[in-house]
């Protein structure tokens, strides 16, 4: 038995159900009453679970109404805590107060679907704008997406502080640099922040709503879009929690190079973060010698795999590109000269006392906040939570390659920045020793399609942390819902605590050492 | 700081000289691309970028032409944190409807003369997003565009050789 489902059955007794498990492999899943939906979060927090996501379907296909859904995590179990709201009256208690992060999943719930989290301290909308028609609830499936929305008078009110010298500083949706579009909203006293409101929701795309017209094979093609850096990560996301729906078995080859994209992945975008992080601490150099490294990675992604960032190339059951002999000897050449000239760049970070001046003590998320807001990743791991899903929910072939994750406990921008150092020694180290033991074989095998009703569920560490995705289809066997839940979407959260107490000028550097996706956030 | 000239001599100017990608193309449009921007911006052009939507892969590529192997700066192209310094803007993504209210400003805060360039599928046509209730599409149906770049996302080679196409057009 598990941890959590004991959890929850010696707490709730008979009222959690789990005879109705619709999910194939080892998928832990229960459901429980409507009004006990609390009490199961609380069990969840005595055993020091973690929530991973609160998301709702609509269900109203199969004659029910709407299904609400928590996904808790410990260890290497997740368990799905669902429960139900009839269509006439769509709500459900809130769990904000057990867990922090579910402030934002049912702001969202409630402005995409339009089912209420009742005694949520929050009623404004969340990724929903003030112009849209309030009972525009996309995610339901009575609502017409193809056409446009017209727009209607409204106002967000944003938090505000009050008192001698406070001022408030708005920034964005365009920002100054090359950057995703956000509105971030500072009080400040002098130099120092009082509090930060992030206001997101400007690349939203309907990217959740679009899985819903798409044929399942198509969907990878989508998830490989929800966030264009990692775009590895999530159609690999995407193609696992298919596979376990329709019980695809992916050959050895091509769960091995699926790792090595991963990997791949990995370092370009942790390059191209430590060069970002000494840029906006003034160090150009570092910038200019990383983004040669990156861009050295992206010339061999593009030359072996036709694709600079690999898009496209993880499809439901398998790959779609095959590496031979002299692409490994290219790999394994130029991660030669990385592995060195990274070496010897991290030194002069190390020993630069301006830089450390700028990263050290600032932008602190310290280990309890970053538990009890959930975090995950890099984020996570800078802040003393060992989180790792290659290590913890081992995927194939990760149950046969032992990751050694860095755990840094200061929480700062150099904590940051050190993971990611340490991340890409550690994952120039994996894609060696995936490459001496790829097994031959196919790439990939036929997958099939899901019955009706059945779930599908699957979490990828991507670079900047745990990726979840969870699949329904419908009475025909279509599609019905597809949640993504991009890392983005918790350690935002992170974002707006870490640089309280800190200089507005030390903003940008706390930004940047989160890096969080703003696509995969609003979707 | 010793340790940094050492890398900087070490790793010496790894710009290269023209791209092999678009070679062709480009010894006759780079030439004339100095020349356009030379005469018509005061050898300066300034680009502000604008994400109107996008997955932010075309970001990514968009920063890659400022690194030190496509390095942009030496054509006089750079970029800008303001709208109203910017001759061109660089916009990429389906326009969603979240953002169209700040392309618009964005837009009519350039000032005149300007060029308008749209960065990859999505740019050009909504890519895989398509229209919908939270996406316009491309981004001519929000402002008018001078020139497309399709991909996705676009090569830094790509992205260069549209900029120089734009400003060759006029």
């Amino acid at each position: 038995m598990s941890v959590l489902l004991d959890a929850i059955k010696s707490s709730l007794g008979s009222d959690a159900g789990c005879d109705e498990c619709r999910y194939t492999a080892s998928m832990l899943f229960c459901s429980v009453p409507r009004e006990r939906f609390v009490d199961a979060a609380k069990a969840m927090r005595k055993v020091h679970a973690l929530l991973v996501a609160e998301w709702a379907a609509d269900e109203t296909p199969f004659n029910r109404g709407f299904g609400i859904y928590a996904c808790y995590r410990w260890g290497a179990e997740y368990l799905i805590v669902k429960t139900e709201a009839p269509f006439e009256d769509p709500a459900f208690p809130t769990l904000t107060k057990q867990f922090l992060p579910a402030y934002r999943f049912e702001r969202q719930i409630k402005s995409l679907m339009g089912v209420t989290a009742a005694g949520h301290p929050d009623s404004r909308p969340w990724i929903k704008f003030e112009d849209w028609p309030e009972d525009a609830w996309p995610l339901r499936k009575s609502f017409d997406a193809s056409k446009p929305m017209p727009r209607v008078a409204g106002e967000y009110k944003f938090l505000s502080a009050e008192g001698e010298g406070v001022y408030e500083i708005p920034v964005g949706p365009v920002h100054a640099g090359i950057i995703e579009p956000g509105h971030f909203r500072f009080q400040a006293v002098g130099e120092d922040i009082l509090n930060l409101e992030e206001r997101l929701g400007y690349v939203h795309k309907g990217i959740e709503k679009k899985f819903e017209s798409l044929s399942w094979k198509d969907g990878s093609r989508l998830a490989g879009r929800v966030s264009g850096d990692t775009t590895a990560a999530h159609s690999l996301g995407y193609c696992m929690a298919l596979e376990s729906m329709t019980g695809c078995k992916v050959p050895e080859r091509a769960q091995w190079l699926r790792a090595l994209f991963l990997e791949r992945e990995r370092i370009a975008n942790h390059l191209g973060d430590l060069g970002a992080i000494c840029n906006d601490a003034a160090f150009a150099f570092m910038l200019y010698q990383m983004s040669r490294l990156r861009e050295i990675m992206l010339r061999t992604n593009h030359e072996l795999f036709g694709h600079r960032f690999m898009m496209d190339r993880i499809i439901p059951g398998g790959i779609a590109v095959d590496i031979e002999a002299d692409g490994k000897e290219l790999i394994l050449s130029e991660l030669k000269q990385i592995a060195k000239e990274f070496n010897r760049l991290v030194k002069i970070y190390d020993q630069n006392s301006s830089l450390e001046d700028r990263v050290r003590d600032t932008g602190i998320l310290i280990p309890d906040k970053a538990r009890r807001l959930c975090q995950v990743g890099i984020v996570a791991r800078a802040s003393g939570l060992n989180l790792d899903c290659r290590t913890q929910n081992p995927f194939p072939p990760y149950d046969r390659i032992k990751v050694n994750v860095p755990v840094l406990i200061s929480g700062d921008v150099h904590a940051r920045a050190w993971v990611r150092v340490e991340e890409v020694r550690e994952s120039i180290r994996i894609i060696r020793e995936i490459l001496n033991t790829l097994p031959s074989g196919a790439i990939s095998s036929d997958v099939g399609l899901p019955s009706p009703d059945t779930y599908g569920f699957s979490a990828v560490e991507g670079w900047r942390g745990e990726i979840v995705y969870w699949l329904q289809s419908g009475p025909k066997g279509e599609v019905n819902r597809c949640m993504v839940r991009d890392p983005s979407s918790v350690n935002w959260l992170g974002l707006e605590q870490a640089v309280l107490g800190n200089i507005v000028p030390d903003f940008p550097l706390c930004n940047k050492s989160f890096n969080q996706s703003y696509s995969g956030n609003d979707l | 700081m010793i340790r940094i000239l050492k890398q900087i001599f070490r790793t010496g100017i790894v710009t290269e000289p023209l791209l092999p990608e678009v070679d062709a193309e480009i010894q006759e449009v780079g030439a004339e691309l100095k020349k356009a921007i030379g005469k018509r911006f005061s050898r300066s052009l300034t680009i502000r970028q604008v994400d109107a939507g996008s997955c932010n892969g075309c970001e990514l590529e968009i920063h890659a032409i400022n690194n030190p192997i496509y390095n942009c700066e030496r054509f006089g192209i750079h970029f800008t944190a303001s709208p109203r310094f910017a001759d061109m803007l660089l916009v990429t993504g389906p326009v969603t409807r979240n953002m169209e209210i700040a392309l618009r400003r964005t837009y009519n805060a350039t000032p005149h003369p300007k060029l308008v360039v749209a960065v990859g599928d999505c740019g050009c046509n909504g890519g895989i997003f398509g229209e919908s209730y939270a996406s316009l599409g491309g981004i001519d149906k929000v402002i008018p565009v001078d020139v497309v770049i399709p991909g996705c996302p676009p090569t830094p080679a790509a992205i260069l050789n549209g900029i120089l196409r734009a400003v060759g057009n006029r």
